[in-house]
């Protein structure tokens, strides 16, 4: 069979598929955390004679040492860290954004002064810092959230000052600076756009390490309380039962936040192709 | 005095000046041409000229008030490299916007299809780049225009259609022009008056054509 190739103006633009992608994986994730953040608590009670049971039809997900359903902590949990994760990695590229646009606008002692704050934040071992604001901050949730956000923006901020420093030699920027153009409107214009794509890449890749803390503080006993069902917490508890052969208790969470995980970072991909302007008309 | 340059100073490194004393001026209306020989300076002259490096003793005067650092230059530099003188993450009529807007008719005698407004940088050949430079440059507020070497990159039949459609704008305003060049046909053609560069540090003016 011969393949038809369609005009070009017949077929779909790819920009126009790459949005449909993005819209697709956006709706998987809001749903699944729309479900998993309005779940009646009832779905996982704890019940003693349903303890420590393989995958059945009933419970897809077999049951923990409380008897607990596997399936409903697991979604419970997901939408739990991808609220966590979201929040703080989001938190996080935004303090890194606003760092940048102060490089940008070419105050050189304030980013001189930022820059310092970067080296010190580094500076500090990762996770004495984090559980020192953890604790500062009142734990639980609100705790991690501020812990690992005030922690994780470091790296983020590294890259986009790198980013805008070369930028902001360009040829392209004098020349609007002679158009009678103001740093500000300099910055946002001209400099932002080329912020963009390092902003999504760090936030995609900052959100399961935001996890990965979430559940290694919670570990440590500075996150959150052990009967929160929260991936990390699901994690580590199944340790414990991995080597009597209770597979299920850590595998399905597991596979689950690896999907999750690499559909926000399929997302964070697509956006970035989206926003590439040498693929807008192909 | 349109444009005067007066015992410029400037290095890029503060014991080694690049260009030392150098005087230049134009006049209204005048279009001069810059020679000289590769790295004597003539691009770093010209980037004092539209006010895009200040220099380290000397001043740059316009209408005999010194260059305004803030708001509008008068004095527009048009780029070698179109490519490099426009942001690849801008639509081209965001660009142009930038500057001023264009009615269809300036867009037309400068060369600018409608469509290409629409595009991306990645999406137009050097040529047609380097007129959106030419377009921004001559925003109502221009008075003197300095193109360092505009056309070096483009084959010969694109430079002479650039030119003519530029020239044909800045005789009907009246705009200066300077033109940095290795092409004496091109300096002959275009200008009313060449310049050696090694002349400008004896002397801000100098002989006819």
């Amino acid at each position: 069979m011969k393949m038809k190739v369609l005009p070009a103006e017949k077929r779909p633009n790819r920009r126009a598929m790459i949005g449909i992608v993005c819209v697709l994986i956006f709706l998987i994730l809001i749903t699944l955390y729309i479900v998993g953040a309005s779940m009646n608590e009832l779905l996982f009670e704890p019940d003693f004679s349903q303890k420590l049971l393989p995958p059945t039809m009933k419970h897809p997900f077999g049951t923990d040492f409380l008897g607990r359903d596997m399936f409903a902590r697991t979604i419970k949990g997901l939408s739990l860290s991808m609220f966590i994760g979201a929040t703080a990695s989001g938190a996080a590229a935004v303090i890194a954004l606003i760092v940048g646009i102060v490089a940008a606008l070419g105050k050189t002692w304030l980013d001189h002064f930022l820059n310092w704050v970067i080296d010190l934040t580094m500076g500090i071992p990762h996770t004495v810092l984090l559980i020192l604001i953890a604790i500062a901050t009142g734990r639980g949730i609100t705790g991690l959230i501020i812990g690992i956000s005030l922690t994780h923006w470091t790296g983020i901020a590294r890259i986009i000052r790198g980013e805008v420093l070369q930028i902001r030699s360009r040829r392209y920027i004098t020349a609007s600076r002679k158009l009678g153009k103001s740093r500000l409107w300099v910055a946002v214009r001209h400099i932002l756009p080329h912020m963009i794509p390092q902003f999504f890449i760090g936030l995609v890749l900052q959100f399961p390490h935001a996890i990965m803390h979430e559940s290694g503080l919670t570990f440590l006993g500075y996150g959150m309380p052990p009967e929160t069902p929260a991936i990390g917490i699901i994690l580590s508890e199944s340790m414990r039962y991995l080597s009597a052969g209770m597979w299920w208790l850590a595998f399905f969470p597991g596979a689950a936040l690896a999907i999750v995980v690499l559909l926000i970072d399929k997302l964070g991909e697509s956006l970035k192709l989206a926003l590439d302007p040498a693929s807008a008309q192909e | 005095m349109l444009i005067e340059a007066k015992n410029i100073k400037f290095g890029y490194s503060k014991s080694k000046p690049v260009i030392n004393g150098v005087n230049f001026a134009a006049d209204e209306g005048e279009r001069v041409a810059l020679v000289g020989p590769s790295g004597c300076g003539k691009s770093t002259l010209s980037q004092i000229l539209a006010g895009c490096l200040n220099p380290q003793s000397g001043e740059v005067l316009f209408e005999n008030k010194p260059l305004p650092r803030k708001g509008f230059c008068p004095a527009q530099l048009i780029y070698q490299h179109p490519e490099q003188a426009i942001n690849p993450r801008l639509r081209l009529n965001a660009t142009l916007r930038e500057a001023w807007t264009p009615d269809a008719v300036f867009l037309d005698e400068i060369g600018i299809a409608p469509e290409w407004l629409n595009r991306y940088p990645a999406e137009l050949s050097g040529g047609e780049l380097q007129r959106f430079c030419v377009a921004r440059a001559l925003a109502p507020q221009t008075r003197f225009i300095i193109a360092d070497e505009m056309s070096t990159m483009l084959d010969v039949i694109t430079q002479a259609q650039i030119w003519e459609l530029m020239l044909r704008q800045i005789e009907r305003r009246g705009l200066g022009l300077l033109v940095v060049t290795h092409s004496t046909e091109l300096a002959a053609r275009v200008c009313s008056r060449i310049v050696r560069f090694e002349s400008l540090t004896r002397q801000g003016r100098s002989t006819a054509v």
